[in-house]
């Protein structure tokens, strides 16, 4: 029953692609937000988790629709992509941005947690010891966030994989371009003659999920235990 | 090693204000858990700012308020023991070790990696990770990584106890001694009053965040002796241990001593004898239950709280009994006189074995 036509495995190598670079977009940002809500105390924090946290909770669709009013031709950065010769509305950037978005507030839970479960006495100790703080950084917080790095990254590749909302917004739904596979999903969907077509691409969105949810399990154990 | 201390920090709901000048290698902080040993270790190591103050250490200015200056602690070379031993999970025992000394500036390096192993018995450790290392292990590598940073001055903010006793009192003399032949001057921090007297010479009382005494270790715990429910705690090391008429028996510098038959396995080590264990008699009593009678002088009386601390001299060792002042009255006793103590072969509590031995000297 799993068929599926060139168009689809477009639509599979697009996700895929799309994907794999908001995540590792994100990822030192990402990074840099976690230590900054846990390590480091300052003003305005609780301001910073929210709008971090935001996309979280806000539908896909506004968030793809302020990211058209900013970077569509007449938006506040797009005039300014737009004399540099740069396009990104309608482009696999522009879905990659929408996913690194919607996806960033997982990632930071992940390494927040991850971050959090350093025991602080170690960061001490590392100082004590005459590394200075981006020293003890890369040496001490950097390795031990990795399980939670690991985790995030693998919810935020879930996440981007099924991302639609804001995607359709900036992106559009363009086979072999910005056609990611739910965008492929809704078409075929939209199509009385398609509902094959759709369930194996389905099929394909789940085979994918749930390999991703185990190395996250897998992570979030080791985690766990290190504790 | 000289410091000087006068700070002031204010928390929520503690305050730490302290202004003292101590000098010397071997120094105790004493207090019980919530006096601010804690607050005094972060404030020294640079983890904490003072909100006012200056702290020196030897000539060198750590923190002044008034002249802007506050080193970050890894310019201050002070490392810490911590109670637990903190060490890097994700690094091997080698790379542990190594940690802080490939952050010491070349020219400040005196340690050498292979004989402070070698002290340390942590050799054969050296490829593993740490993890799976046994507490007392862990302890030997974390006094070694602080060592091996070159401070000039180490913090051991209570390292034994996370450790069971036996444990304790095994690690006591790698910290005495690595410290020693290193020659790197510490600053010992705890709740023990025993780990106190074992591991320093002058020691400072700090309660609710005042330092309220100054003095000897041995002082404090005669201080202490009034208000203590265990009382005055004699250290006794004992060796050459013999079985004989299902007791043991172990020579003390000022003694033979029988002991219960429960340490057997024990040849040699130390052991406490509470103040409390000891009974007084002004003559030789015909027979007595106790095992132990010894025949000593009055060398000298002191009081602590409502009781007077008798320090008798038996032979060539010394012991502290406690009595009340209406007993000593009684018995006449003072200094000069002799009278005979006696106490229980079950009343000792071994700490440790062979202390001495565990250390390689060479």
């Amino acid at each position: 029953m799993l068929s599926l036509s060139a168009a689809d495995y477009d639509a599979i190598r697009l996700s895929a692609q799309v994907a794999i670079a908001a995540t590792v977009l994100s990822l030192p940002f990402g990074f840099a937000f976690a230590y900054l809500i846990t390590f480091v105390k300052f003003r305005g924090k609780m301001m910073l988790e929210v709008i971090v946290n935001l996309p979280l909770t806000l539908p896909p669709v506004v968030i793809g629709y302020f990211l058209l009013l900013l970077l569509g031709k007449r938006g506040w950065l797009g005039t300014l992509l737009n004399e540099a010769g740069i396009r990104l509305i309608f482009t696999l950037k522009a879905a990659i941005i929408a996913s690194a978005i919607v996806g960033f507030p997982l990632l930071v839970r992940s390494l927040r947690i991850g971050m959090e479960s350093i025991d602080p006495q170690l960061i001490k100790a590392s100082r004590t010891l005459g590394a200075r703080w981006h020293d003890t950084l890369l040496t001490v917080i950097l390795p031990l966030s990795v399980p939670g790095l690991l985790a995030g990254s693998s919810l935020m590749f879930a996440r981007s994989l099924g991302e639609f909302g804001a995607t359709i917004i900036v992106a559009g739904n363009i086979p072999g371009v910005t056609q990611t596979i739910p965008l492929a999903i809704y078409e075929y969907a939209a199509s009385p003659t398609s509902e094959n077509m759709a369930l194996s691409l389905c099929l394909v969105s789940v085979l994918i999920s749930m390999a991703v949810l185990f190395l996250h399990e897998i992570t979030a154990r080791k985690l766990a235990r290190r504790d | 090693m000289n410091l000087r201390m006068a700070v002031n920090k204010r928390f929520a709901d503690f305050s730490l204000s302290t202004d003292f000048t101590v000098a010397g290698d071997r120094i105790g902080i004493f207090g019980t858990s919530g006096s601010g040993k804690s607050t005094l270790v972060s404030l020294l190591a640079g983890l904490q700012q003072p909100d006012l103050g200056e702290i020196f250490l030897d000539d060198n200015c750590l923190f002044s308020s008034s002249r802007g200056i506050n080193l970050p602690p890894e310019q201050r070379r002070i490392a810490i023991v911590f109670q637990q031993h903190c060490l890097f999970p994700h690094l091997s025992v080698k790379n542990n070790l190594l940690y802080g000394f490939r952050r010491c500036p070349p020219e400040q390096r005196t340690i050498d990696f292979d004989s402070l192993a070698r002290v340390l018995k942590i050799e054969d450790l050296l490829g593993r990770g740490v993890t799976n290392l046994s507490g007392g292990e862990k302890q030997r590598v974390a006094l070694g990584r602080a060592i091996l940073a070159n401070p000039r001055l180490l913090l051991m903010d209570e390292p034994l106890s996370a450790l069971d006793d036996t444990l304790r009192f095994q690690i006591i003399p790698y910290l005495k001694s690595v410290s020693e032949r290193f020659g790197i001057p510490y600053l010992f921090i705890s709740h023990s009053l025993v780990e106190m007297r074992l591991m320093t010479d002058s020691a400072l009382l700090i309660e609710k965040g005042r330092i309220v005494e100054q003095t000897t270790s041995e002082q404090l715990a005669r201080i202490r002796m009034g208000q203590s429910s265990v009382g005055y705690i004699n250290l006794l090391e004992l060796s050459d241990m013999t079985e004989r008429d299902g007791m043991c028996s172990y020579r003390w510098k000022g003694g033979e001593l029988l002991l219960s038959a429960s340490n057997r396995e024990t040849a040699s080590g130390l052991f406490e004898l509470s103040s409390k264990d000891i009974i007084l008699f002004k003559k030789h009593p015909e027979a007595v239950s106790a095992r132990n009678l010894l025949e000593c002088r009055v060398s000298s009386l002191f009081e602590s709280g409502r009781k007077l601390g008798v320090e008798l001299e038996c032979g060539g060792g010394s012991l502290v009994a406690e009595i009340v002042p209406e007993a000593a009255r009684e018995l006449g006793i003072m200094a000069g006189v002799t009278i005979h103590a006696a106490f229980k072969a079950s009343a000792f509590r071994r700490l440790s074995k062979s202390v001495g031995n565990t250390i390689d000297r060479e």
